[in-house]
């Protein structure tokens, strides 16, 4: 399956084809033409290209192209040796820290990145005078200058497989060292490894060419690609292809291994060069069916951000994936309503599409999506709209740890948005910046301003993403899980600062959260998200007791809390989340729910609001549950 | 980006107790020289062993099977290759010390003497191809990234990717060749060898500088789209600056940081690359000299311009690590 | 009986003092609850006791005996926290629990055993021939409990097992943890931060704070009557607790300085939830 997709895609079958081409030749090469690459042809002594000689003759009148084809068979021979060579050097010494403990351990990656240090060439010229001048010599030379580079990217790999717990896991078992590196470490490393492994090889058979080119690699009577073009160069006033010749060999076979290599690795994904972002193909997604669930949310005055039949559709590799698929609803100035829902049900996509987040290729739809009284899916990305939307938008991510830039300092990022787009002076911003973070609590704000993020605890981190959006006059603040990372007590006291914010500001607030006791702590109203749509809106205090929708009772059961029954199992949700590529017709949560029939099956349940305005999706909404007897998923 | 470095250094960051050593700059620094001691060491000890590492006897193998019995006695003991192994090693390191570094068994000719004369020739060499890749790729990697984003306009990221991949695979005395061909034997628009005027450097420079160029392009590239990707982009965005801002403030210095790591290696291969290009062009810098003492077996020749190179090495290593430290103060914190 | 006792236990990594002579007995078939923050040393008691964390200092005793960290026996097993990271992708469902056996079977028990060990954690025996990449992360980690199972051992360390999973499926995981210690008649050192779940799951708890174990005792008297002041913090910041304590619990809690807030206590009154809400 896996030769198939490289072999699927345009560069993946050219290299591939190419080095078959160029192992084939290596093989039959000399068999088929070693007689008519030595015949001496005395009468065309260093000749130009003719139909005879396509590429001219040597010295003694050898016809060169032959030589060059026969030339493969070393040529090749020689990379692939000195890559062998290279990688199973390489593994011994990367995996001595997993077999030889932590002391040898370290000791041999210390002097690997010494000798790392030094760049393959140099390596090479050292070991040919000690090996001596020629082809054997060169090879060892080659392999062993490349076998540090190998060890580190072994070490490199199986450190990161080592600091997986199913590494801890068979040691605990009691699993051998050498089993854990043979059966695990070395499978979960070979892609890469392979990968390197072509790119290297096409690497050898340059050095190679180099080193004979030097005259330091194969000597006559032998010649390979290098060889023939350091004869070439004599001449290469007279007959250029004499040199050129072998060169185009050296750069084609190079070509093949470096192609084939990139193919593989395209295919096992694998990063050539590490942090390649993977994106799925974009793909245009045809136009859908609106989603049935969209109810007109009002835009009346009062009213901070209003949306309605808003849809997120992820381009995907077979379907596109529908995240969102039709949500409306509305926060009124100053007010807290919360997002709870399991992981993929759309939540984050929800609120990235609200803050115009989201990027190509991701597609996002809706009927209005209005902030402040402007519609933000009408108009482009002005330089007024920028600044309303950056004052008056505050956005808190989930994780604090990787939503700073490392490479600033905590208070000129804050102070950014007062200079960008409140026109302040770098001091007056940086002042600012400071103000905002003592107003977040954090302690000893100029000197924490002066801080990188790296410095940060956190749950300071998190106080400061808040502040950042205090830098302006927020009217809303949109937090995606904003304490999920943290612990309990920093948790509390995050949350109390927005709350906090939220009064001294007269903010509103969007909490996304997973945990339903968060959202009751914070909020004012809830809405409960399944499977990019939601299933249920009810005031916060009444979602532990007056929820009608099966899911978000099951959502409120299946959580222990301080007061939980200890003498009963918990309630649990059977089955798994639907997928959002193939999301099922009827209500989506049908397959899990103990209520379901066949009605449920068949006919999406549209999201009814009822006198006291509560929204709920569910044909059999409030209608008592069947006692959870214990299901597992 | 300015503005976090040079203050970064003058100020090193301190606040916690435990005086110098809790400083982490100063940490940094002993860790760096710490390494760069050792590296030396080992390079001085590997360029000391060479010698004895080869087979046989180095000095009839240098003088040929026709040289009389003692003249190469003479030679040998000129060499000190009579002495016992531990005085031999605290006599090189002693004359390493002082700036010698022997005579050369061929010419005669100190080989301090002959470095000195042939080591600015590469160096400008070197330092010019690479100042000249790193003002293409940078340029040229960013700007395909942002193009190329997210899947957008795939036929210009192919091109871009398939000359990358050809240009990266032709090694540097290849371009050499084709270079000398195209522009000095056909065009005569630029010398064939030799070091003589502004004119003579063009076709050396190019010919080291077009692969890492290419390579280094495709690694910016894709340093830029893997930044673009991370939380603190979408903090940049949900701050609602300029596209612009976001590239050149944001991500460009976090893509550089990793770029500049793998831009260090590729300095010290460039290092190397000067010994094949200096062959095509006949430049008179160290690599032909590298080269000619190894097929003639001039030892201390070679153990002197091994070692040169493998210092010059390891001293664009430490600028890059300093470097680095300076962009990004993470890295002065981990092991090094 | 004591199975497990950690005594005086010390761990240090370079100079930064991870555990400070840390001393925790855990009783046959009991479950011990170990809470507190993250960074406060819970992980690296369990990681020492199965000889994945070097002791500084003290002793770990197995029914008196040093906890055997070579040879194929090992009665002490962990379960880890990130069911994605804790099962080798390459190998299926079936081998990963094989490995851990200890002794080597034939054929035909190899497969009973594991089907019997699937069915303890309620995985169908299919299950054996998949890959993790086709399980969810709650099929995961009862795999991974089933694996720890495998090495028949007399003491499981459950090393923050459902903070990772969802809440749907958190409540099964739980279920299966408390069934097989009824069933089983294991013990276990089950660490979490979260003290709901602990409270469902445990019969002691020992609440550590700094490398330090502040208070231990039985869960309803810890968490019912905290003594110590770091223990009444924690129990201030459960979510839901602010229509449980008492504003003078939140007082106090809210003038522990060592926990660095910074939040005055009035602060922390005026600023709790501005509707009371009512509890079931
Ligand atoms: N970049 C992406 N590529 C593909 N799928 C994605 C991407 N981001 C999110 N999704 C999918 O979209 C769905 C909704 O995700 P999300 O909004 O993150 O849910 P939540 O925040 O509720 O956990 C999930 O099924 C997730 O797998
Ligand atoms: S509509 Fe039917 S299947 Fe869906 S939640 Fe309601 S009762 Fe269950
Ligand atoms: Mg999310």
């Amino acid at each position: 399956m896996r030769a198939a997709r490289v072999l699927l895609r345009p560069v993946g079958l050219a290299g591939f084809g190419l080095l078959v081409l160029v192992l084939l030749v290596a093989v039959f090469g000399p068999v088929l033409w070693d007689g008519r690459a030595t015949v001496v042809d005395t009468g065309n002594l260093l000749a130009g290209p003719s139909a005879e000689h396509w590429i001219g003759t040597d010295n003694l009148g050898r016809d060169l192209f032959f030589r060059v084809l026969v030339a493969t068979r070393l040529s090749v021979a020689l990379a692939l040796a000195s890559t062998g060579i290279s990688v199973a050097l390489g593994i011994v010494l990367g995996a001595a820290p997993l077999l030889a403990g932590r002391r040898a351990g370290r000791l041999v990656t210390g002097a690997v990145s010494v000798l790392v240090a030094f760049p393959g060439l140099l390596l090479v010229l050292f070991f040919a005078v000690v090996f001596g001048v020629g082809a054997r010599g060169a090879a060892l030379a080659v392999g062993l200058a490349g076998a540090p580079a190998f060890a580190r990217l072994c070490h490199t790999l199986i450190a990161g497989i080592s600091a997986r717990d199913y590494i801890a896991a068979a040691r605990i078992a009691g699993v051998s060292r050498w089993r854990i590196l043979r059966r695990h470490a070395l499978p979960n490393i070979a892609e890469p490894l392979i990968v390197n492994a072509t790119m290297a090889a096409g690497g050898a058979l340059l050095t190679f060419a180099g080193l004979s080119f030097l005259g330091l690699g194969v000597q006559a009577p032998s010649y390979d690609w290098g060889r023939l073009m350091q004869d070439g160069l004599n001449g290469i006033y007279v007959h250029p292809l004499a040199a050129l010749g072998p060169g185009i060999a050296v750069v084609l076979a190079g070509l093949a291994f470096n192609l084939t290599g990139e193919a593989f690795a395209a295919a096992f994904g694998v990063d050539v060069i590490p942090g390649v972002a993977r994106l799925r193909q974009v793909r245009n997604a045809a136009a859908e069916a609106r989603g049935s669930g969209a109810t007109t949310a009002s835009t009346d005055a009062g009213t901070i951000l209003s949306v309605d039949d808003l849809r997120v559709t992820i381009p995907g590799a077979q379907r596109p994936i529908r995240a969102v698929r039709g949500v409306g609803f509305a926060v009124r100035d100053g007010e807290a309503v919360g997002v709870v829902g399991e992981s993929g049900s759309g939540k984050s996509m929800t609120a990235l599409a609200l803050a115009r987040l989201i990027e190509e290729p991701i597609r996002v739809e809706a009927n209005h999506l209005v902030f402040a009284g402007e519609d933000l899916m009408a108009g482009g990305d002005s330089a007024a709209r920028r600044k309303r939307l950056g004052t008056s938008l505050a956005v808190v991510f989930q994780d604090p740890m990787t939503s700073f830039n490392p490479v600033h300092r905590v208070g000129p990022q804050l102070a950014e948005v007062s200079r960008f787009h409140q026109g302040l002076s770098r001091r007056a911003a940086l002042a600012r910046a400071v103000d905002r973070l003592r107003a977040v609590r954090v302690r000893d704000p100029e000197r924490r301003a002066r801080q990188y993020p790296f410095e940060f605890s956190g749950g300071m981190r998190q106080r400061a993403m808040i502040g950042m959006g205090l830098m302006g006059t927020p009217r809303l603040i949109i937090a995606d899980e904003p304490t999920t990372a943290l612990d309990v007590t920093v948790q509390r006291q995050v949350l109390e600062l927005l709350t906090e914010v939220r009064r001294d500001t007269g903010a509103a607030l969007l909490l996304i959260s997973h945990d339903v006791s968060v959202v009751t702590d914070v909020c004012d109203r809830v809405l409960v998200m399944y499977a990019g749509r939601i299933v249920e809106e009810l005031p916060a205090r009444d979602l532990r007791t007056l929820a009608r929708h099966p899911y978000t009772r099951a959502l409120v059961a299946a959580v222990p809390d301080m007061e939980t029954d200890l003498t009963r199992p918990l309630a649990v949700i059977p089955g798994l989340p639907v997928d959002p590529s193939r999301i099922p017709d009827g209500c989506a949560f049908a397959a899990r729910c103990p209520l379901a029939d066949d009605h449920c099956r068949t006919a999406d349940p549209p999201l009814r609001a009822d006198a006291a305005g509560n929204r709920v999706a569910c044909h059999k909404a409030g209608q008592a549950l069947p006692d959870t007897a214990e299901v597992t998923a | 980006m300015s503005e976090t470095t040079s203050a970064a250094v003058s100020r090193g960051l301190p606040g916690r107790p435990g005086g110098l050593w809790a400083n982490r700059w100063f940490r940094f620094a002993l860790r760096r020289t710490g390494r760069l001691l050792i590296s030396l060491w080992i390079l001085v000890t590997a360029s000391f062993l060479m010698i004895h590492l080869v087979p046989g006897d180095p000095v009839r193998a240098a003088l040929g099977p026709t040289a009389p019995a003692d003249l190469v006695l003479a030679r040998t003991r000129e060499l000190g290759l009579l002495d016992p192994l531990w005085r031999q090693y605290a006599d090189y390191l002693v004359h390493l010390f002082h700036g010698e570094l022997g005579t050369s068994i061929t010419s005669r000719l100190p080989v301090s003497e002959t470095i000195a004369q042939r080591l600015p020739a590469s160096a400008q060499l070197a330092v010019a191809a690479f100042v000249v890749s790193m003002l293409v790729a940078v340029p040229v990697g960013v700007g395909m990234a942002v193009l190329t984003r997210r899947g957008r306009r795939r036929r210009t990221e192919l091109a871009f990717t398939g000359t990358s991949v050809v240009l990266g695979a032709i090694p540097d005395f290849l371009f050499g060749v084709g270079l000398v061909y195209l522009l000095a034997v056909q065009t005569h628009v630029f010398p064939v060898a030799g070091r003589d005027g502004l004119g003579s450097y063009v076709l050396p420079v190019l010919a080291l500088a077009i692969g890492p160029a290419a390579v280094l392009s495709r690694i910016v590239r894709v340093e830029m789209l893997a930044v673009m990707e991370a939380d603190y982009i979408r903090t940049a965005r949900a701050k609602r600056l300029t596209p612009v801002r976001i590239h050149l403030t944001h991500a460009l210095p976090n893509a550089v940081t990793a770029t500049l790591t793998l831009g260090g290696l590729l300095l010290s291969s460039l290092v190397a690359g000067t010994v094949l290009v200096e062959n095509v062009f006949a430049w008179p810098g160290l690599g032909s000299t590298i080269v000619s003492s190894i097929t003639s077996k001039d030892y201390p020749l070679v153990q002197g311009t091994v070692l040169v190179y493998g210092v010059g090495v390891l001293l664009i290593n430490t600028l890059v690590d300093v470097a680095l430290a300076l962009l990004d103060p993470r890295s002065a914190i981990g092991d090094g | 009986m004591t199975v497990l006792s950690f005594r005086d236990v010390s761990v240090r990594y370079g100079s930064h003092t991870v555990l400070k002579g840390v001393s925790l007995d855990i009783a046959h078939g009991e479950i011990v609850g170990l809470v507190g923050e993250s960074g406060s040393g819970k992980s690296t008691l369990a990681r020492a006791a199965v000889g994945l964390a070097p002791l500084a200092g003290g002793r770990i005793l197995l029914d008196d005996r040093p906890v055997p960290t070579r040879g194929r026996a090992r009665p002490v097993q962990m379960v880890f926290q990130d069911p994605y990271s804790s099962l080798d992708p390459r190998m299926t469902v079936g081998e990963s629990i094989a490995e851990a056996m200890r002794e080597r079977l034939g054929k035909q028990a190899r497969r009973a055993e594991i089907t019997r060990l699937l069915a303890l954690v309620h995985l169908d025996a299919a299950r054996a021939g998949d890959r993790p990449g086709r399980l969810s992360g709650g099929q995961r980690q009862r795999v991974a409990l089933a694996r720890a199972l495998a090495a028949r051992p007399e003491v499981i360390l459950a090393d923050e097992i459902t903070s990772a999973l969802d809440v749907s499926v958190q409540g099964a995981v739980l279920n299966l943890v408390r069934e097989m210690r009824r069933e089983l008649d294991l013990s276990m050192l089950f660490i979490s931060h979260n003290l709901a779940v602990v409270r469902y799951v445990a019969d002691r708890v020992a609440v550590m704070y700094d490398g330090e174990i502040v208070e231990h005792g039985p869960t309803t008297q810890v968490l019912g009557s905290p003594q110590h002041e770091y223990t009444r913090h924690l129990l201030a910041a459960v979510p839901g607790a602010a229509h449980r304590a008492s504003a003078g619990d939140r007082a106090s809690a809210g003038n522990q300085a060592s926990v660095g807030n910074q939040a005055s206590a009035e602060n922390r009154n005026g600023i709790l939830s501005p509707t009371p809400k009512e509890h079931t």
